[in-house]
């Protein structure tokens, strides 16, 4: 089978591709959205574990959601560690909520101003129901901060359709077969969720985005580092389904995500069309075919209590038919019954293998009735949990007659993607009673406004025109956020924009690769040390070895310049050195006159040691061998 | 609708009314969504909206030029209709609800709760209560917890006589729990009772799922079958999801604002611990009725005028005086330590004792016995006629005081009925065990 050389060659826009994009961001607040705890994650040992169950609750027409059931079947049990200082009874949902948090609020419509959002008249703060465990209430806190913003691209204008201020999850610490652990330092952290139209088209487009949503995130306070923002990505084609992709962590990937899911569509609709032209079926009946692996070399099969099996007739190939590289249509099945909580399936597309013997692949067949065109799935487990996870597989199998199926998948390293559960519908929501609305006042909106950060792109556009600066330079300024720093010493000081770029930019990094810790170096030490600089009392490479000494004895740049006798001369110093020197050379001088010049400078500037600058040394120079002759 | 003064008026002159779907046209901006209702307390000034994506948002009317859609059917709860057969190898309990909302159902169209108060709504939110018995469910009132009467006590204690007497196997009450010790206490007291009688509530609301309700209503059903004929609480018994405690009815009090533990059994133990349904009679229930062993008798003659004061430092014998000119008929004291209260106030307390209305000493340490020999100022109160609470909870020293004045008036009679054990109320034993529990 040839895969489906990707890349340039789709057509997108034949393919009627569409991409929407949600961004979930932490916020770097003092303390949580709900209650006063701090944002911060922590590794020390639990002080309390609390044991709880969640119970999906019955809408009006007594339809449970259909995710919230399908992890209701899973009956996990979750485990919630808890601290006596870190985390308080909110997280424990032993307390009712506390009061909005202000900067929360006011850090969200700053970021809402800017991606042109409208901002609310008044926030709701909802509860959505969501029972994996990740909150302790069995819900969600979250609410619509604004709407109807948009981001230009250089493949035209997208949407910014949403803009919700909500508390994070908590975290998973490990799943067992008891159930899931959880900790709470992360819940209620405040968390922006930003979610793009479904008006993304192509693939780098949608990388484009999430590098200039990223950006105006990290022109606010915003927190930093691994786990601190997540990407998630609907995508779907034309006569495909739309896909949630959750947990894109890498933003050059998502171009190849992308392909390999619009490679799975397309696969799946062909399967499809297949399916429906050999009039295939999903036989109901599930077979116990114990009796068929009585001496089986299969450990996985000989050890399980049950065995039971699965006819699907006109399946045969189709279930081993690769549909992203290295997945196939079996490892969709597979994923469905690992809900159930197998570790995974047979079918007859890649046996015999495993320990399975041919001899008991015909066997099985005889057994179920199966034959040439037919596929059989088996599952070895418990009884119970066998006959489920058969279910599972039975009722994706009848799934592939509709092609695309609506899913929750989960990103992998690679680009592939995993099923993890059907998609939410949206019938979630309901207001959290225990919170007042919170009204956004429109001289609010407007101070804000009028305040706004600057984000990344055009400050850096600054920092060219205003400043002069290279356009690598400017770059490096704002990605490492230097540009409060460079401004601020610019401010104070006459020196040369580029010479204090570049050590903001690069000298210091150097520095710090090098294994210097410049931990203690603050904003001030470093005005006082370029001060030097301006007074021209040191030269511009004598920076870096003062701020290592600095940094390394803790003492001013001026004692660090002295102690590393780097301080330049003054002329009259320069004169007296400059007098010793012709006088030791007197017959050249007298012998060459101002032709010694050359020679006498190399002397000189070897034994300044660059502590003058050259031009005066050249005056100097020049005036006393006038003088002399 | 609760919508007010200008939003209502804009509303009602653009025919719009709630669960209509809209638009809102501002200056820049216009929203769609369903009209939803707002709360009581909200101001004028916005119009609540939800959103096709779920989410509820205020819209300011100012300068909004509103537009009808589409004209919204009238949400209305619309429960599938249960056939519940009665199993005849399953025991009859009998659920009667006051008001706590045990059991609510979500529109999530509309984001409403709906309190459940039938049986059947308890039966639909909560199905596998029908595994463990036939349910007959009765609501005998719809209030606040904060809002029950001594009126709403006789109430329910009359209800669950009847339930008794038709055949009920055990009896179930579903209450708010901020007064639930008290009704526990006051129901213990009047009803003499052949079968368990078992309170429950919820701390955390039912509409959400992690609400304790389940678990309470599922081990409150099974304590309902068991052995146990008293009136007992029945709630969480620590933090985790894991069983309740059975507390009796008189020694139990609420001791946290939002915990769902907060029930505890206060100078005695929890009388059992249920798991899953299962009842583990602990070593503390000594001396409990057993199923059967009791006949069924109602004493509900309760007399409502009777307060109940804490003492503080600065108390003046105002406050006692006041509710003598009242005509209060007796004053539970909630005095210091070991049952003290100012010096100033003894002449006020006197003038009770001529006044023939009791005055019964507990203490606001609630551990422990109150004991009024050991200093001088507990002796002077014991001369003005104070009578000792024991270790009775002040809650149930007050809901005993209005059931003893409801058998008499005397007040030797009423000094009598307090200081005698009449439902688990007072324990002679102080042990080890009971503190902090
Ligand atoms: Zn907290």
């Amino acid at each position: 089978m040839i895969l489906i050389d990707y890349g340039d060659f789709m057509d997108w826009e034949k393919l009627g591709l569409k991409m929407g994009l949600e961004i979930h961001q932490q916020l770097d607040t003092k303390s949580k959205l709900f209650c006063p705890c701090s944002c911060n994650l922590t590794d020390k040992k639990a002080d309390y574990e609390i044991l709880r169950n969640l119970r999906p609750t019955q809408s009006e027409l007594g339809k449970i959601d259909r995710a919230a059931f399908q992890e209701a079947r899973r009956k996990l049990r979750f485990l919630y560690e808890a601290y006596s200082q870190e985390t308080c009874l909110v997280e424990a949902d032993e307390e009712p909520p506390c009061p909005l948090n202000l900067e929360a609020m006011e850090l969200a419509i700053v970021v809402a101003s800017l991606l042109n959002m409208k901002v609310m008249d008044e926030f709701h703060t909802m509860r959505k129901q969501v029972i994996d465990g990740s909150n302790t209430g069995g819900f969600q806190r979250t609410g619509l901060v604004a709407t109807h913003g948009f981001l230009e691209t250089s493949q035209g204008k997208v949407v910014i359709e949403n803009l919700c201020l909500e508390e994070d999850a908590a975290r998973r610490i490990e799943t067992t077969s008891d159930g899931v652990k959880f900790r709470l330092d992360r819940l209620g952290i405040p968390l922006l969720e930003i979610t793009t139209d479904p008006s993304i088209h192509h693939p780098e487009q949608v990388k484009e985005v999430a590098y200039q949503l990223g950006q105006v995130l990290r022109s606010t306070k915003v927190k930093r580092g691994l786990g601190t923002i997540r990407q998630d990505l609907n995508i779907s084609i034309r006569d495909g389904a739309r896909v949630e992709v959750k947990g894109v962590q890498n933003l050059d990937l998502m171009p190849t995500m992308v392909q390999r899911e619009v490679e799975r569509q397309i696969k799946l609709i062909e399967i499809r069309d297949t399916l429906l032209k050999r009039e295939a079926q999903v036989e109901d009946e599930i077979f116990d075919v114990k009796s068929v692996f009585e001496d089986t070399g299969s450990k996985i099969i000989a050890s399980a209590p049950a065995v039971k099996g699965l006819k699907l007739t006109g399946f045969a190939g189709l279930v081993g038919m690769e549909i992203q590289p290295g997945r196939r249509l079996g490892t969709e099945f597979s994923s469905y019954a690992k809900k159930l909580g197998v570790s995974g399936i047979f079918h007859t597309d890649e046996l015999p293998a495993y320990g399975i013997s041919s001899r008991e692949v015909d066997r099985l067949k005889d057994f179920t009735g199966a034959g040439a065109e037919d596929a059989v799935i088996i599952v070895a487990h418990q009884e119970e949990i066998a006959q489920g996870a058969l279910e599972e597989v039975k009722r994706r199998a009848l799934m592939c007659f509709d092609g695309v199926v609506e899913e929750t998948r989960k990103a992998l390293p690679e680009g592939n993607t995993e099923y993890m559960r059907p998609l939410p519908t949206s019938s979630r929501m309901y207001l959290e009673t225990d919170i007042p609305t919170f009204t956004i006042t429109r001289p609010q909106v407007q101070k804000i406004k009028n305040n706004l950060p600057e984000i990344p792109r055009a400050k850096k556009e600054r920092m060219e025109s205003e400043y002069n600066l290279s356009e690598d330079l400017a770059t490096q300024l704002v990605k490492r956020d230097k540009v409060d720093d460079f401004e601020n010493i610019m401010n104070n000081l006459k020196l040369d924009p580029t010479v204090v770029a570049s050590l903001l930019a690069y000298s210091l990094r150097e520095l710090k690769r090098d294994g210097h810790s410049m931990d203690s170096l603050d904003s001030k030490t470093l005005i006082n040390a370029l001060k030097l600089l301006e007074q021209d009392k040191i030269s511009k490479d004598a920076i870096s070895p003062i701020l290592i000494h600095v940094s390394q004895k803790n003492s001013s740049p001026q004692e660090a310049a002295e102690a590393l006798d780097l301080l330049m001369l003054k002329e009259s110093d320069v004169e007296d050195i400059i007098q010793k020197i012709i006088s030791q050379k007197e017959d050249m001088v007298k012998q060459r006159g101002m032709g010694s010049m050359g020679p006498l400078m190399g002397i000189v500037m070897k034994e300044l040691k660059g502590k003058a600058d050259g031009k005066l040394v050249n005056k100097v120079l020049k005036e006393s061998i006038q003088k002399f002759l | 609708m609760n919508y007010r003064g200008s939003a209502k008026k804009l509303l009602e002159s653009s025919g719009i009314s709630i669960g209509d779907l809209i638009t809102i046209e501002k200056d820049d901006v216009t929203y769609q969504g369903m009209v939803l209702d707002r709360s009581e307390d909200a101001d004028d000034q916005h119009i609540v909206l939800k959103m096709d994506s779920g989410y509820n948002i205020g819209v300011n009317i100012s300068s909004s030029n509103l537009k009808l859609v589409e004209k919204g059917k009238k949400p209305k709860l619309d429960l599938k209709p249960l056939t519940i057969k009665e199993d005849p190898a399953k025991k009859d309990i009998s659920i009667i609800s006051t008001g706590g909302t045990v059991a609510s159902i979500i529109d999530y169209k509309t984001g409403a709760v709906h309190p459940a108060f039938t049986a059947e709504d308890l039966l639909i939110t909560n199905p596998e209560l029908r595994d463990m018995a036939n349910i007959k469910g009765k609501a005998i009132c719809n209030i606040l917890s904060e809002n029950m009467k001594p009126e709403y006590w006789v109430k329910s204690a009359r209800s669950i006589y009847d339930e008794i007497n038709e055949g009920a196997y055990g009896v179930v009450v579903a209450h708010g729990t901020d007064t639930m010790h008290y009704t526990s206490a006051a129901l213990s007291f009047m009803l003499e009772t052949p079968v368990p009688i078992v309170i429950t509530g919820a701390q955390r609301s039912s509409d959400r799922p992690s609400s304790d309700a389940f678990l309470n209503l599922l081990n409150s059903v099974s304590a309902a079958k068991s052995d146990l004929a008293e009136v007992m609480v029945c709630m969480y018994a620590g933090s985790d999801d894991t069983g309740c405690y059975l507390h009796r009815g008189t020694k139990v009090r609420k001791m946290h604002t939002s915990r769902r533990d907060t029930f505890r059994s206060i100078n005695t133990a929890p009388l059992a611990c249920m798991k899953e349904g299962e009842i583990e009679i602990l070593p503390g229930a000594k001396g409990y009725n057993s199923r059967g062993t009791v006949e069924l008798k109602l004493n509900d003659y309760l007399e409502p005028d009777v307060a109940f004061i804490k003492s503080f430092p600065g108390i003046n014998g105002e406050i006692i005086d006041y509710h003598l000119d009242k005509g209060y008929k007796g004053i539970v004291l909630e005095g210091t330590g070991l049952g003290h209260c100012p010096d100033q106030l003894i002449p006020s307390l006197e003038r009770a004792a001529d006044y023939q209305v009791p005055v019964v000493m507990t203490s606001q340490c609630m551990y422990g016995k109150v004991n009024m020999n050991v200093y001088s100022t507990g002796r002077r109160l014991l001369k003005a006629g104070v009578i000792s609470g024991g270790d009775m909870l002040g809650e149930t020293a007050y809901v005993k005081l209005s059931w003893a004045l409801g058998h008499s008036e005397k007040l030797e009679e009423v000094k009598k009925i307090m200081e005698t054990n009449i439902a688990g109320e007072i324990e002679e034993k102080s042990s080890l065990d009971y503190f902090l529990l």
